[in-house]
């Protein structure tokens, strides 16, 4: 009993370059069908245009489903609700920029940039307050249970859904961009919309501010530790319940940003534009992994690029694509491309 | 025997339709290591579980220090001064070992002096520091369950099984952690199957069996009496089965 463990002196031997390569491989991919598309299309400049908005396309997707993922590491909760908050974002962005002409007319990028950030500021706060009340209410006596979350969560985004046609009307929305962001720059022979530019530059800073909380924050700690094991979580003496109510209002606001992002890239917004959304935000949770948000971020601009190329391409394969790609990822990796270990 | 920090009265615990504790009475002296025996199935995992608050008592009392914490939530209790090593270890694989400390200090950064005595009875944490726990092995990762529960001065620890699974090098080790602990005054409640750690370690002895306790004593008294080891818990310590 007395005998102790020998001193530890651990040899590191040089992994093999399969190993060493294997916690990049979403990276490599995702490098791997830029390539691919790159090889694939004729025109740099067509190559170029269609890069730049699959990016655009994977930031504003990233943004609307990065809560979402968490919510499900976090609590294991299926929230189908998710949409709404995307719908409700859109449509208070949307209307605090046309209560702003005086900002949005004029092609001042001073101006119209405070707009939408006053726009944006508006819809994270409503969908924020709006999670708040839909965990207490809709998430909150259904915890543990996965078919309830499903069928009162999907119940959720249909009133939601209502009582948008109650107070916008029934009637899809058409909006013009700030006059900053409308048309397109010139870049080594390629047309980039400037839009799409400020969306990849928005969706690029909500990254790196998730990804420093994460990982440099106490709060980001508890947080990652939760999506493995909250029970131990909250053994050490943190309330989880408080931290995921927290995780739920970011999500919830961050689906609202994205909301926002979106109508300004469709022009358009309609009331089930975020159950529509829900489908590209499914996808790109199953394949980074449940629970991750680098996950999350690879496979968003996968999905991106993706549905960019093939629409390019081929344009009939481009409904399938995104499938496609998530049965090949599963058959590769099921758990996701980078899994979050659960302890529950 | 010191006056008791903790105290269960008649605690009875249901899991689903199972009624696991059936009326656990058992006192935990301040400044000694209370060993929790019994075959498995006993109640010894669940009477830790319950005491954490991770499993509910449908009736009784949970005396800390003279206040009932058997209805408080678990992160209150883990902040009255309650540290738990469960059975699983309870690591964040996806977590550094740096993490899952800072993680663990609840009460502000880690403290310098008490780091550097984990670091010398457990030197693979600090070998493995920015390495993800996940990569530990199962020893290392068991040191660091431990090592998380005593980066902060805590009135009571629980520790559930410390040496299930490990090599007799490493439960070596653990013993020589915990013996240091014991000499700084700590209120220890261990599970432990291994006969030979729990008589290394511990001042005073509760058997478990069916969901109650069976029989309390010195562990002198149940150590020099294989008789009464037998009877208790089917086994003799010195027939070489523990």
């Amino acid at each position: 009993m007395t005998e102790l463990a020998p001193e530890h002196r651990p040899t590191f031997s040089r992994a093999s370059l399969a190993d060493r390569l294997s916690p990049h491989a979403p990276v490599l991919l995702l490098l791997a069908l830029a390539a691919l598309g790159w090889l694939a299309i004729d025109q740099q400049s067509s190559w170029l245009t269609l890069t730049v908005s699959g990016l655009a396309m994977g930031m504003m997707i990233f943004t609307m489903a990065a809560g979402m993922t968490l919510v499900f590491g976090l609590m294991d909760v299926i929230n189908f609700g998710h949409g709404a908050f995307v719908s409700v974002g859109a449509f208070v962005g949307v209307t605090a920029l046309m209560l702003m002409p005086g900002m949005t007319a004029e092609a001042s990028i001073w101006l119209n940039g405070f707009a939408v950030l006053l726009a944006v500021a508006c819809a994270m706060l409503a969908t924020g307050v709006m999670g708040y009340a839909f965990e207490r209410v809709i998430v909150r006596p259904v915890y543990g249970a996965h078919l309830k979350q499903i069928l009162v969560t999907m119940g959720g985004l249909i009133v939601v859904e209502q009582l948008i046609y109650v107070l916008w009307g029934p009637v899809e929305i058409f909006i013009e961009r700030p006059a900053a962001f409308q048309g397109a720059i010139t870049f080594a022979g390629a047309a980039l919309e400037k839009y799409r530019l400020v969306a990849v530059a928005l969706g690029l800073v909500v990254f790196l501010a998730l990804r420093l909380t994460l990982k440099r924050t106490r709060i980001g700690l508890i947080v990652r530790a939760g999506v493995e094991n909250g029970e131990m979580v909250q053994a050490l003496g943190y309330r989880i319940e408080r931290v995921f109510i927290g995780v739920f209002v970011a999500g919830s606001a961050l689906a609202g940003l994205g909301g926002v992002m979106w109508g300004l890239y469709e022009q358009v917004i309609t009331a089930h534009m975020g159950q529509e959304t829900m489908i590209l935000v499914f996808i790109v949770i199953i394949i980074g992994g449940l629970g991750s948000v680098e996950g999350c971020f690879i496979a968003a601009l996968m999905v991106g690029l993706l549905q960019n190329y093939v629409a390019f391409l081929a344009p009939k394969a481009a409904l399938i694509s995104n499938i496609g790609l998530m049965a090949a990822i599963l058959m590769w990796r099921p758990q996701g491309m980078t899994p979050v270990v659960k302890a529950k | 025997m010191s006056e008791p920090l903790l105290r269960l009265e008649g605690v009875f615990t249901d899991i689903e339709q199972y009624h696991i504790l059936q009326g656990v009475d058992v006192a935990v002296p301040a400044g000694e290591v209370t060993m929790l025996l019994g075959r498995n199935g006993a109640g010894k995992t669940t009477t830790l579980r319950t005491i954490m608050g991770l499993w509910r008592a449908r009736q009784g009392r949970i005396l800390l220090d003279g206040r009932d914490i058997a209805a408080l939530p678990t992160p209150v209790i883990a902040r009255a001064g309650v540290a738990l090593v469960p059975e699983n270890m309870g690591v964040f694989s996806d977590l550094s070992v740096e993490e899952n400390m800072v993680l663990a200090a609840v009460s502000g950064p880690l403290d310098r002096a008490r780091l550097d005595w984990i670091f010398s009875v457990f030197p693979p944490l600090k070998t493995f520091w920015k390495l993800p726990a996940g990569n530990l092995s199962g020893g290392q990762k068991q040191m660091l369950s431990v090592a998380r529960a005593v980066c902060e001065e805590r009135k009571l620890y629980l520790i559930d099984e410390p040496s299930k699974g490990l090599a007799p090098a490493i439960v070596g080790t653990l013993v020589k952690a915990l013996k240091d602990l014991k000499a700084a005054g700590a209120t220890i409640l261990l599970v432990e199957q291994n006969f030979s750690m729990a008589r290394a370690l511990g001042d005073h002895v509760a058997v478990m069996d069916d969901g109650r306790i069976v029989w309390t004593g010195a562990m002198a008294t149940l150590a020099a009496d294989p008789a009464l080891q037998e009877k208790l818990m089917g086994l003799s310590m010195e027939g070489g089965h523990g």
